[in-house]
């Protein structure tokens, strides 16, 4: 089962909660059969029909803006400490402005990068959520762009 | 209130798809080639530059390839097809009226839009570059006519920065402008009646723009009156927000290596008229005709050469695939020769008509068209939902060793969850 993590401790904590509320034992297959068996013969009308309503889906939680939002695929351990793991998928939006403090995939010599995007005196800051990677200030010697704001992170436990 | 129409064209398509994904193509010479990396069907600036054409089968360029560094990619549809629907969701937000002409080119109504069109254009252009990262250039003005002059502009005078309104011209300005684009550029004007309209002395697009539009008409086509009276500012064309059907559906596609192979070209056969069979029942068609057709390499001038064709007539219209397969098969093995060595094949429904225009006829069997009916549109909803190609009659076969291969091709970042695009973390 997949779960979310997320970049911000405080909604990843509420996250969580929220996950415990489901049973993750409740399988696939248990549902279907629960969905068999209010197939009832015709003639007998489900007093449930009119409360019938659209299932929640993941997309509309997750995506806020269809045209600008593309998904990505992490590979590396320098987000560990915001909860970014290797192959972890990325669900980012171009159409968000980059405030200072969000996670980013940035362009850096045309390569595709995730890092914590910072505004200081210095210059733009890409740090890094992990002891082992330093900062990088950007500098007029880089080719940067900022592709996407990243929304969520979506990790498989 | 002067009508305003805007035309939307993303730059260099193919390739700014390519940079989207791929950064570091940035400032590189690109191109894409067509099914197959025949020819060039998309270059960047980079590669226009260096006088790299279109249409150019490939292998003739790989020298000056070589010598430049021009990346080649093989052309990879999905992901065009994917950011060309995200590009033209995007434009209508921006109007009321839109019609989509192309893959990367929209119409839009701007009349009544109360914000500067020039800075409303440039608008636009931000917003599709920031949100999906494609180029844009934008014409505008009170034609369609015109508004695909307005981009030709934008796009070739750095001036203008990528957005010309022709509405904000003086008269005297515009026809200036008009004086010094040759009439070959105006939408509609084909190659081979551009030196029959230079005899007459019409060489650039204000030469065209003066001339007697009914005379015109009487001696091209009923066409040119209209062409004429478009350069002139009144709107002949409307905007069509819905692509009227197509006459024809075709699907046709080289293949990854020749064949000389009956089988192979069966299965292929029946891919394609598969794959023009859902075609045409998404535009609620059905075809009274199947055209078939296989061809060897004609840039092989070497090797025998065969290029035959054949049209099926059915019996009454239809939209069952299993009908066109099995006719498109009939007709197949009519015009196969062994010893060729086939490079593609191809597959048009012709005589198209709406299903709900459908003649009844004298033999209908009514039980057996609503069993084709339900069976082919259970078929559509499967492979909708799961993937194209999941439901498939046997006959297209398992492998397709005959399939297209594109060598280069791009990952489908967008459509296949295998294939996203990877950051480093």
């Amino acid at each position: 089962m997949a779960n979310l993590a997320f970049s911000n401790p405080a909604r990843r904590a509420a996250h969580s909660a929220l996950l415990s509320l489901t049973h993750p034992n409740k399988t696939m297959f248990e549902r279907q059969r629960a969905l068999l068996r209010k197939a009832v013969p015709a003639g007998f009308p489900s007093p449930a029909d009119d409360y019938v309503e659209r299932r929640l889906s993941l997309d509309e939680h997750l995506i806020q803006h269809r045209e600008s939002t593309f998904f990505m695929r992490v590979a590396g351990h320098s987000m560990r400490d915001l909860g970014i793991f290797d192959g972890d998928l990325l669900v980012v939006d171009r159409s968000v402005p980059a405030t200072h403090g969000c996670v980013v995939v940035a362009v850096i010599d045309g390569e595709f990068t995730v890092k914590q995007l910072l505004y200081t005196p210095q210059g733009k800051v890409l740090r890094a959520a992990h002891p082992d990677y330093p900062e990088v200030t950007i500098t007029a010697e880089h080719d940067f762009s900022i592709w996407g704001v990243v929304q969520w992170n979506v990790h498989r436990l | 209130m002067p009508r305003a129409i805007a035309l939307v064209d993303c730059n260099n398509f193919y390739v700014s798809c390519e940079r989207v994904f791929q950064p570091k193509l940035e400032g590189k010479p690109v191109v894409v080639l067509s099914n197959n990396d025949g020819c060039v069907v998309s270059r960047s600036q980079e590669a226009k530059d260096l006088g790299l054409k279109m249409a150019v089968p490939w292998y003739q360029m790989k020298d000056i390839a070589k010598r430049h560094g021009i990346v080649a990619l093989s052309s990879n549809y999905s992901l065009y097809a994917d950011l060309s629907n995200r590009v033209m969701s995007l434009l209508s937000c921006f109007s009321p009226g839109q019609e989509v002409y192309s893959i990367d080119e929209s119409f839009l109504e701007l009349t009544g839009i109360p914000t500067e069109h020039t800075a409303y254009g440039q608008q636009i252009r931000e917003t599709v570059r920031q949100c999906i990262g494609i180029p844009v250039c934008v014409g505008i003005a009170p034609s369609k006519t015109l508004a695909k002059l307005a981009n030709h502009v934008s796009k070739n005078t750095p001036r203008f920065g990528s957005v010309c309104d022709f509405n904000s011209m003086s008269a005297t300005e515009l026809d200036t402008l008009l004086a010094s684009i040759a009439v070959g550029e105006v939408w509609g004007v084909g190659r081979h009646t551009v030196p029959k309209l230079q005899e007459i002395g019409i060489h650039s697009v204000l030469d065209l723009k003066r001339a007697p539009a009914k005379r015109l008409g009487a001696r091209f086509s009923i066409v040119f009156e209209r062409i004429v009276e478009e350069l002139n500012g009144s709107a002949c064309l409307k905007l069509d927000d819905i692509a009227p059907a197509k006459q024809q559906v075709t699907c046709s596609r080289s293949f990854g290596m020749p064949t000389s192979s009956l089988p192979d070209l069966e299965e292929a056969v029946i891919s394609y008229a598969t794959r023009a069979g859902e075609k045409l029942r998404q535009q609620r068609s059905m075809a009274g005709g199947i055209h078939v057709y296989i061809r060897t390499n004609p840039h092989k001038g070497s090797d025998p050469q065969y290029q035959p064709g054949i049209l099926i007539p059915l019996v009454e219209p239809t939209d069952d695939t299993r009908l066109f397969c099995r006719a498109a098969l009939h007709g197949l093995r009519q015009i196969y020769r062994s010893g060729y060595a086939y490079q593609k094949a191809g597959v048009t429904l012709t005589q198209i008509i709406p299903a709900a225009a459908r003649p009844n006829t004298l033999f209908d069997d009514v039980t057996a068209r609503q069993k084709s009916h339900a069976l082919m549109s259970a078929m559509d909803r499967i492979n909708n939902r799961m993937g194209s190609g999941t439901l498939k009659l046997l006959g297209e076969g398992m492998h397709q060793s005959w399939a297209m291969r594109g060598g280069n091709r791009s990952k489908r970042y967008t459509t296949e969850w295998d294939e996203l695009a990877v950051c480093q973390g």
